[in-house]
């Protein structure tokens, strides 16, 4: 493995590429493009949660100052995809997306029903509020516990029996309720809303009647520009989206949303670009969020700490015209040695929006009931939980039956529990006090698939000796320029700064979107094969150019520091420059695929985290702080320890909200949510978050891929919140099983 | 739309190069036209059906101010009703502070008005007149960064980067302010501004290292 850190540009913790335009406001989001002639649109929202629109009456807001245009379904151009998606020759699709304006249907509260545009975005502020609906209402149905025996297996899995969202059974069904030793109990989410701190936003521009240009807030370029190519019926190529920076999004930009093709249809209307910025408000109901979930965990297991039987069920949230679906279920299957497991996955419709995936999905709501009950188990046989998850821990994949690719789990934990303090931990909770504080330990696992996508990447070689590399990913925080810009300069034998990564744009060659923790192993093993190709590219044209390379090879030449050199001779070596001068080449260029192969098919990849949790809880008031928080990741090579351990913190302070302080309250009268705004739907804050440490294996995986990285996004924050839950018990004596864990539910 | 423009009147340069006398004395004259127009309801209606109405308000619900935006005098003609964010990002192309909540919950807009970190999004614009503005692209000396923007890129004291304009305007004024004396104390008065990809420690340890730094904020 040493042989691989020959350079030393992987794993330090280089300062960002874009460090510089973030902290001078020189970064530009999607709604900070200055367009010539830009209009402004303001979304009108339903007051209702079911029901058809009866009346729209825009003259009002049409005769507003500076009103261009109010659009809604009776008068929006039309979506030549929308005709195409219900044609009958396609094959039926699982639900639909919301499209916007397309029918007097309403399905949820808050769907957009008008867009206004104006020449300003305070006359259309103004001219939004003169809209006036009417609604032919219908009994809406929101309220998740009263309707939870509507809860159905999703059509995929009813379709396709192999479809992993069935249930899972390996050794007996339910074997837990024969057993001795047993629990059985019921975990609860809410609602939980992804709340990036930039809102959702899009500048959409007809630059001519077939071509369109979007500056757009998006995990996904390549997504965003075929379904904009297939809703508009026109050739791929001539939408163009931009997406350099993307003001946080954890998942809520994976997917096309109703506002994005309500700017595009303005913007055809007006023939002029259009900006469309969401309120905080509208984030709520517009673009997705954490499904609502009920989980039910039976555990069996001998007295010395053997689990012999898991049950786990699992109930998520979805909206009426879109099966929404995630993994919830997935650790469960697959994290511990039991011989017996049963999983059953469900889903129920609401009369609310669709969901979508926020960090860590379906897992993260997965982990906390596991991990809970985990704690729960050991607490009734009496075993620390950290010996009892050492004592279940497996060296095989038992849901596949294959190795893993690497695991170190086990190193994770020991590391963690050494620096959190873990021998401090009490046996018996509620005897721990710091002053008038209770002290309590606990700990969570988490796991995410290792995945890996196709990716291609272009780099060019100047004769002034920099590179850049091109790829339509995206950054919307983890730091992947700058990550990238380290994986070349380790596989280029070039120093960083000559270095350039741009990304952001549907020009340069395809990406996964960023979702699912996997940018650094697919478009890194991109980067990889790009600046291997670019030496093989160098070693040819000195093996055909110059005497003292005759016949070189490029694996038998040095790259160091954007020179090139034969082993044997190391003097006699050539800058990448002067290689192409000599040529009287101006540039070099190569663009390279890279993509998994059949190592999937022969080795179980996942990355893994384990956080530990302090917390202090006043007995009086309740009032709970987190003291500290360690978290110990298994995610392969960690290219740049800085912002990987700023991606870590992030996660662990995203568990500190799921864990204390986040969730929707909806008001069933209405089917509307009470928390719609930062005041009320409680984010943390500086004041919420301890200090945290984080330790990574730091051990390459290169089964996985050519830089041995696994993901770190979602492991950062599965695991965190049922860690915090766990300690909360261990502080008080109390389980809390239903998040957020606020005060009035200790006392 | 904010038109720059020299406003139509000369008047004596006061103390910081304001006559907030003279804008408030049009903002009067505009309201009281505006006012005779209500009174006058069929002329009021029949302008409307001629579009008339936009013409009007272009015309007449305009405030001359004059702001002193990073060193530059600007003098503008707003909308009343324009926030101080909405002229900076939409009108002056200012757009490194942000609109993260618009209700003042969440400190993305955070600038410095006379040297005191303000909600951007909760300030009328047309209440700024003579005041001096600094936001985020006006913290650099030059080419060279201010403490506070180089100690955020050292600690990485952020990801995606769309509040940190705010949490910089707000950590200078914390220190300012003396409500940095400890990680406590940084926490709680750097509260009002939300990282939501969570690097807070990371905001800290910056603040705490300028802070200890004794360089000049």
């Amino acid at each position: 493995m040493k042989d691989y850190f020959f350079q030393d540009s992987v794993g330090k913790p280089m300062d960002r590429v874009d460090g510089r335009q973030k902290v001078t406001g020189a970064a530009k989001y999607s709604a900070e493009y200055e367009l010539p002639n830009m209009t402004h649109a303001v979304l009108v929202g339903s007051i209702i949660a079911k029901g058809r629109i009866k009346s729209m009456d825009t003259k009002k807001a049409e005769n507003a100052p500076g009103v261009l245009a109010v659009l809604y379904h009776q008068n929006a151009p039309k979506v030549p995809g929308y005709v195409q998606a219900a044609h009958p020759s396609e094959p039926k699709p699982v639900g639909q997306p919301l499209r916007a304006f397309y029918d007097d249907k309403v399905y949820f509260n808050g769907q957009p029903v008008a867009v206004v545009v104006a020449d300003t975005l305070e006359r259309a502020m103004y001219a939004a509020h003169l809209v006036k609906v009417t609604y032919e209402e219908e009994k809406h149905a929101t309220d998740f516990t009263k309707n939870v025996s509507k809860a159905f297996l999703p059509t995929a899995a009813q379709r396709n029996p192999k479809h992993p969202l069935n249930d899972y059974v390996r050794g007996k069904k339910d074997a837990y309720k024969t057993a001795d030793i047993k629990i059985e109990q019921e975990y609860v989410i809410p609602t939980e809303v992804h709340n990036p701190m930039e809102l959702q936003s899009i500048v959409a521009h007809w630059e001519a009647n077939d071509k369109l240009t979007v500056y757009d807030k998006t995990q996904a370029v390549i997504g965003t520009q075929n379904a904009f190519a297939k809703d508009w019926d026109i050739p791929v190529e001539n939408v163009k989206v931009i997406a350099t920076f993307v003001g946080g999004a954890f998942g809520n930009g994976l997917h096309t949303w109703p506002h994005e093709t309500a700017a595009i249809m303005a913007a055809k209307k007006v023939n002029r670009p259009v900006k469309l910025v969401l309120t905080r408000e509208q984030m709520f109901t517009m673009v997705g969020y954490r499904p609502h979930a009920w989980q039910k965990v039976g555990m069996s297991a001998t007295p010395d700490g053997k689990i012999t039987a898991i049950t786990h069920e699992a109930i998520g949230q979805t909206s009426s015209y879109e099966e929404f679906t995630e993994s919830t279920l997935q650790q469960t299957r697959m994290m511990y040695t039991s011989p017996n497991v049963t999983t059953r996955y469900r889903i129920l419709p609401l009369d609310v929006s669709t969901p979508i995936w926020m960090r860590g999905p379906g897992e993260a709501t997965g982990a906390f009931a596991l991990e809970s009950a985990l704690d729960e188990m050991a607490h009734v046989i009496g075993m620390d939980p950290l010996e009892f998850r050492m004592r279940n821990h497996t060296d095989r994949d038992p849901e596949k039956d294959l190795p893993w690719s690497t695991k170190y789990l086990k190193e994770a934990m020991q590391m963690g529990a050494e620096r959190i303090g873990w021998s401090k931990r009490p046996n018996i909770p509620g005897t721990l006090k710091n002053g008038e504080w209770l002290v309590g330990y606990g700990m969570g696992v988490g796991t995410f698939g290792a995945n890996r996508g196709r990716a291609k990447v272009r780099a060019v070689l100047h004769d002034d000796g920099t590179v850049v590399l091109q790829c339509a990913t995206t950054d919307i925080g983890p730091g992947t320029g700058t990550a990238m810009v380290q994986i070349a300069a380790q596989n280029l034998g070039l120093a960083p700064e000559k270095i350039i990564f741009e990304l952001g744009s549907s020009l340069y060659p395809p990406s996964p979107s960023q979702g699912g923790s996997a940018t650094v192993a697919s478009v890194g093993s991109a980067v990889h094969a790009a600046c291997k190709a670019l030496q093989q590219r160098l070693a040819t044209l000195v093996a055909d150019n110059d005497a003292g390379f005759k016949g070189a090879t490029a694996d038998k030449l040095t790259f160091d520091n954007g020179y090139l050199s034969l082993a044997a001779t190391p003097a006699a070596r050539v800058s990448f420059a002067d290689v192409l001068k000599r040529q009287k080449l101006k540039e070099i260029e190569v663009t390279e695929e890279s993509k998994p192969g059949d190592e999937r098919t022969k080795y179980s990849m996942y990355s893994y985290s384990v956080h530990f949790a302090e917390v202090h809880v006043h007995p009086l008031t309740g009032q709970i702080k987190v003291a500290k928080i360690v978290s110990c990741a298994d995610a392969g090579t960690i290219v740049n320890t800085k912002t990987a351990g700023n991606q870590m913190i992030g996660g662990a302070v995203g568990g500190i909200g799921m864990a204390l302080t986040e969730g929707t309250v909806m008001d069933h009268r209405f089917g509307r949510y009470v928390t719609k705004d930062l005041a009320e739907y409680h984010v943390p804050v500086h004041a919420d978050a301890p200090a945290i440490d984080v330790f990574f294996v730091n051990k390459p995986d290169l089964i996985n891929n050519p830089n041995g990285t696994k993901g770190i996004g979602e492991i950062a924050i599965i695991g965190v919140a049922p860690a915090i839950a766990n300690a909360v018990f261990n502080a008080t004596g109390k389980r809390i099983r239903e998040l957020p864990i606020t005060p009035d539910k200790l006392i | 739309m904010a038109v720059e423009k020299d406003l139509p009147h000369t008047c004596s340069q006061g103390e910081k190069g304001q006559c907030p006398n003279e804008a408030r004395r049009d903002f009067l004259k505009y309201s009281s036209i505006l006012t005779a127009f209500a009174f006058m309801p069929n002329m009021a209606v029949k302008a409307a059906d001629l579009k008339l109405e936009e013409k009007l308000v272009s015309a007449f619900e305009k405030v001359n101010v004059t702001l002193n935006i990073n060193g530059k005098k600007r003098k503008l003609s707003i909308e009343p009703r324009t926030t101080l964010l909405d002229l900076l990002r939409e009108q002056l192309n200012l757009t490194g502070t942000k609109k993260g909540c618009d209700y003042g919950q969440c400190g993305a807009c955070t600038v410095h008005v006379d040297g005191q970190r303000v909600l951007s999004c909760l300030s009328l614009a047309a209440m700024q007149d003579g005041k001096k503005i600094t936001t985020i692209e006006g913290l650099a000396d030059g080419h060279e960064l201010h403490p506070m923007q180089a100690a955020f890129i050292k600690h990485d004291g952020f990801q995606c980067g769309y509040c940190t304009p705010g949490q910089i305007m707000s950590a200078v004024a914390c220190i300012r302010e003396g409500h940095a004396d400890s990680d406590d104390e940084i926490r709680e008065y750097m509260s009002g501004n939300i990282c939501r990809c969570g690097a807070y420690p990371n905001i800290v340890n910056a603040i705490k290292e300028v802070k200890n730094g004794g360089q000049k904020v």
